[in-house]
């Protein structure tokens, strides 16, 4: 048992739904309480859908759990079978009915439809959403695609594109354009947009594409083994990376045809003088993670930021979010328990959080600029407007949306200059923002932050730590005029460098030795 | 009840058994959690459960929520946990995190009552642990027993059994309403010479009425059929009446109310004059809009009845279907005996059967979920969305004309984006 107050990932089953719902000409049916039906307006409503998904729900209640609720979940594949008339059925438990262990697999096959049947075992109490995307995106490629001739043309099938993606709409057109500049047609795109039939010719591609290793990359495995199809490991977000997936296209399918760059903005934006403030923010990054891993090297490399924490919810990625946190000089933090996010967040006091809609909130409560690179969505994560974050427009997309939250370069010099002026001064906020920021609470213990000159003292035979570096009160008066947003950093970087030095008092001269030993 | 032959109250019920597009009982926890500051819901549940309380609300509420999810995992299922021993370390946190809270309830979900965790004992065995300081109480909103506002009923129904006994004759207001209303409520009553008037649930754990023979009390929201029973065992008296929904629905409330405590209608009339003829005038604007349009609700509040009685004779809508996952007949009869005879009424849901039935109607409202709104309003159907409904202040005379404008904001809405084009025109 374990307590959650907001959770990062939904269970397995809503995995499956985006992967449903994605796609046309499929129908699932769940069997599930009636209050699981909640699952629709993460559709309907987050992503302003016009239609329900294609999910039917049994919805047994009490009075039926003594009786046949077995015989309810044929009734609903039934109805279902009649009435939308599917390409093919999916059909899988949440948490509920797997506890009552009616095997709507075994179920649906004995009733003899005349379409597919794609059975789920979805582990409601071990695994989580993207788990259950990817494992129905698995098992409808298992049941439905089949080696074939290819076609006379390169072609590649795009893989991972499920509804409530974040920006998956999006980079699908961008990466469809792409690849078509570079003389490559998509034979399927899956699960967005296709349908089983699609599926089905899935094996005509000469390779494929993974947009989001989340949602398929046991499809994209599957399909390396069975299909012969080999599939791309670079994820095209930024600049760079987006020029690597492109090497690896063209050595994957020989194309030669040149890209157009002039589209491409983020280099120049990045490297132009009014840019040369971002030099060396310090961000902490969460999300899954892929995007999180993406985000890093272009936060670091492309945006000259400086990555001061990263971690992501699903376990899945903990691996190789390790290993690059590590080559960061980092400890990836792995969780999904959001309370933990928020300290570690707090510890590392950044000044902009590069996170998903929860650490948003975390933002905004510890007074930290935050912009959203990944899931768990939220309405504002379905803009109108095109704003993919793969390719080159999704480059330049992610330079305006990362600098947005940020005080803007001359701003934050005047903020230096006249910050004890009433209406502009440093807790103010960005003035391109409504919302007023606050400004970080210390997390410095009790104990030195009461202390005065001439003050209590830790005694002089404590061993010397971080937490008894006393402030004496005009080094502190000094901190206190420096800008809220670096004046986090200014503390800790000046408590590590009194520690090293082993001193043991902070005076306004030490302050400015720490400064400049960390000048940049 | 008197069933006049022109009223729905001898209108046959149609009784739908399919598929249930509706919130379980556990969504009733987003506004139970803002009403009584000093509890916390803890819900025993899975990973759904917790999606559900975050996606439910539509944004999330960020801070610090008082509730939470005790999520059952696979040891706990496989017995390699003992879950008993698993709750009690978790609720010992959770009360250590916040000692400002007082009252605990356990929530049991679709898995906890599957299994037959027996949450009834262990709130009992956590009161001892905790006691005085925090009262543990539990109650169930599981999807398998209850529909959306049925959790706020046995969450109430809960309560009951621990009221302090009482012999005064006192008049209890039962439902949970926003703080203003609620006031609202109170000073009307205040007038009319009532008080005092205690609150099912109380804001704060140490106002907590208290229950006998001599109660009399009065219920604001429609869907409290649980805790109607369990008042009438502990021999408190049920003020029959409409419901405080609309400036006629407050009025009968009022008065029946007033009856009860030998007010004479004369002092009605004159507390209620000015806020009436406000709520009135209010309503009237709204129903200019409303007046001659064909609503159809879907099932999802049980405040569907009570709000059919409004828009069909304070607002001239015409009802098609009124919808309803439970149809009380003690509670809902004296609505019923005020709503003209002609819409179809019925019990339960079979979704797709359901919306069929809107697709032929082609009503100019539907009132429905959050999941339905979007297709509907795709096929050119305009909706309200049902949880507004519970999430606005709606009761009584102020408040009157805000409800009729929720159902007329989204025609109002369609007109204005469907206006033709005069630059276009030009």
């Amino acid at each position: 048992m374990k307590l959650a107050v907001w959770t990062y990932e939904g269970p397995p089953h809503v995995g499956a739904m985006r992967v449903a719902t994605g796609m046309t000409g499929l129908h699932m049916v769940l069997h599930a309480p009636q209050g699981d039906t909640y699952a629709d307006l993460l559709f309907t409503m987050i992503e302003r859908r016009n239609h329900r998904p294609p999910v039917s729900y049994t919805t047994f209640q009490a009075r039926d759990l003594g009786a046949d609720t077995a015989g309810l979940f044929k009734s609903a594949c039934q109805d279902t079978h009649d009435r939308f008339q599917p390409q093919a059925i999916m059909v899988a438990a949440s948490c509920t009915a797997e506890l009552i262990q009616d095997d709507p697999g075994g179920l649906a096959e004995t009733m003899g439809l005349s379409v597919p049947v794609i059975a789920l075992d979805l582990p409601s109490y071990q695994r989580k959403e993207n788990f259950g995307a990817d494992e129905a995106f698995l098992q409808i490629c298992r049941a439905l695609a089949r080696p074939m001739a290819r076609t006379a043309r390169v072609t590649c099938n795009i893989l991972g594109p499920t509804a409530l993606g974040f920006r998956h709409r999006d980079d699908l057109a961008e990466i469809t354009g792409l690849l078509s500049e570079l003389g490559i047609q998509v034979n399927v795109a899956a699960p967005m947009g296709a349908s089983p039939a699609d599926i089905q010719r899935m094996g005509a591609a000469h390779f494929n594409v993974l947009l989001y290793p989340e949602t398929a990359e046991s499809a994209a495995r599957w399909c390396e083994k069975e299909l012969g199809q080999p599939y791309t490991k670079t994820i095209p977000i930024g600049a760079r990376a987006t020029r690597a997936f492109i090497n690896e296209v063209r050595a994957l399918s020989g194309s030669t045809l040149p890209v157009d760059e002039t589209r491409l903005r983020q280099p120049w934006w990045a490297a132009s003088v009014d840019s040369t403030y971002l030099t060396g923010k310090r961000v902490f990054l969460f999300g899954d993670g892929t995007h999180v891993m993406a985000a890093a090297r272009v936060a670091r490399d492309e945006m000259g930021f400086d990555v001061c924490g990263m971690g992501c919810y699903n376990r899945e990625q903990a691996r190789p979010l390790r290993t690059l946190a590590r080559e960061f000089g980092l400890e990836a933090l792995i969780t999904d328990d959001y309370l933990e996010v928020e300290a570690a967040i707090e510890a590392a006091s950044p000044e902009m959080i590069l996170g998903t809609q929860m650490e948003r909130h975390i933002g905004k409560r510890l007074g930290i600029p935050c912009a959203v690179i990944s899931a768990p969505v939220h309405v504002q994560d379905f803009p109108a407007r095109y704003s993919p974050q793969m390719g080159f427009e999704g480059a330049n997309v992610l330079f305006d949306t990362w600098v947005h939250p940020l005080v803007m370069g001359l701003e934050e010099h005047l903020l230096h200059m006249f910050r004890d002026d009433f209406e502009f001064h440093d807790a103010a906020g960005p003035s391109h923002h409504g919302a007023k920021a606050q400004p970080l609470p210390h997390s410095t213990p009790a104990a030195p932050a009461a202390a005065d000159e001439g003050g209590s003292m830790p005694p002089p035979s404590a061993p010397l730590s971080l937490e008894n570096i006393v402030w004496l009160s005009c080094a502190e008066r000094e901190l206190k005029k420096i800008p809220f947003f670096v004046r986090g950093k200014a503390r800790r970087n000046t408590e590590s460098f009194a520690f090293e030095k082993g001193l043991r008092e902070i005076s306004i001269d030490t302050l400015y030795e720490a400064k400049a030993h960390y000048a940049r | 009840m008197s069933a006049h032959p022109a009223t729905c109250s001898s209108a046959p019920v149609l009784k739908e058994r399919g598929q249930r597009e509706v919130f379980c009982g556990l969504t009733g926890i987003i506004w139970l959690h803002r009403k009584m500051q000093d509890a916390f819901f803890l819900v025993v549940g899975s990973r759904t459960c917790a999606h559900l309380l975050q996606s439910a609300a539509g944004v999330m509420i960020f801070a610090e929520p008082r509730f939470g999810t005790a999520i059952l995992e696979e040891k706990d299922l496989a017995g390699m946990a003992d879950a008993n021993e698993e709750l009690d370390r978790e609720v010992g946190r959770l009360l250590a995190r916040r000692p400002d809270i007082r009252q605990l309830f356990l929530v049991g979900s679709c898995p906890s009552e599957v299994i037959k965790l027996d949450l009834a004992r262990a709130a009992e065995r956590l009161s001892v642990q905790h006691a005085p300081h925090v009262r543990v109480l539990n109650f169930s909103g599981s999807g398998i027993e209850t529909t959306f506002t049925q959790g706020e009923d046995a969450c109430l129904a809960s309560m009951v059994p621990t009221l302090p006994q009482t012999q005064e004759k006192e008049l209890l207001l039962v439902g949970a309403l926003p703080d203003v209303v609620e006031d609202q409520a109170l000073d009307l009553l205040a007038q009319m010479g009532i008080a005092p008037v205690r609150c099912l649930p109380a804001r704060r754990s140490n106002d907590t009425p208290a229950i006998g023979p001599n109660s009399v009390f009065a219920l604001t929201q429609p869907f409290l059929g649980d805790t109607h029973a369990a008042l009438l065992r502990r021999g408190a008296r049920h003020i029959p009446a409409p419901f405080p929904f609309g400036a006629e629905g407050t009025l009968l409330w009022l008065t029946a109310v007033a009856a009860e405590f030998g007010i004479s209608p004369d002092v009605v009339a004159r507390v209620t004059a000015a806020p009436r003829a406000r709520a009135e005038k209010s309503i009237a604007a709204a129903a200019e809009t409303l007046r001659g349009k064909r609503i159809f609700f879907m099932p999802d509040s049980q405040l569907e009845v009570p709000l059919a009685r409004f828009l069909t004779r304070e607002c001239g809508m015409i009802a098609v279907e009124i919808g309803t996952p439970y149809l009380h007949a003690e509670l809902h009869g004296p609505e019923l005996d005020l709503i003209a005879a002609g819409p179809t009424l019925s019990e339960g849901q079979d979704v797709d059967r359901q919306l069929d039935r809107v697709r032929a109607a082609r009503p100019d409202l539907t009132v429905c979920g959050l999941g339905l709104a979007n297709p509907l309003e795709a096929e050119g159907l305009a909706t309200k969305w049902a949880i507004e409904l519970v999430f606005t202040p709606v009761h009584f005379f102020e408040q009157a004309g805000d409800l009729a404008s929720l159902f007329a904001r989204p025609l109002r809405r369609r007109a204005i984006l469907e206006a033709p084009n005069l630059e276009a025109a030009e």
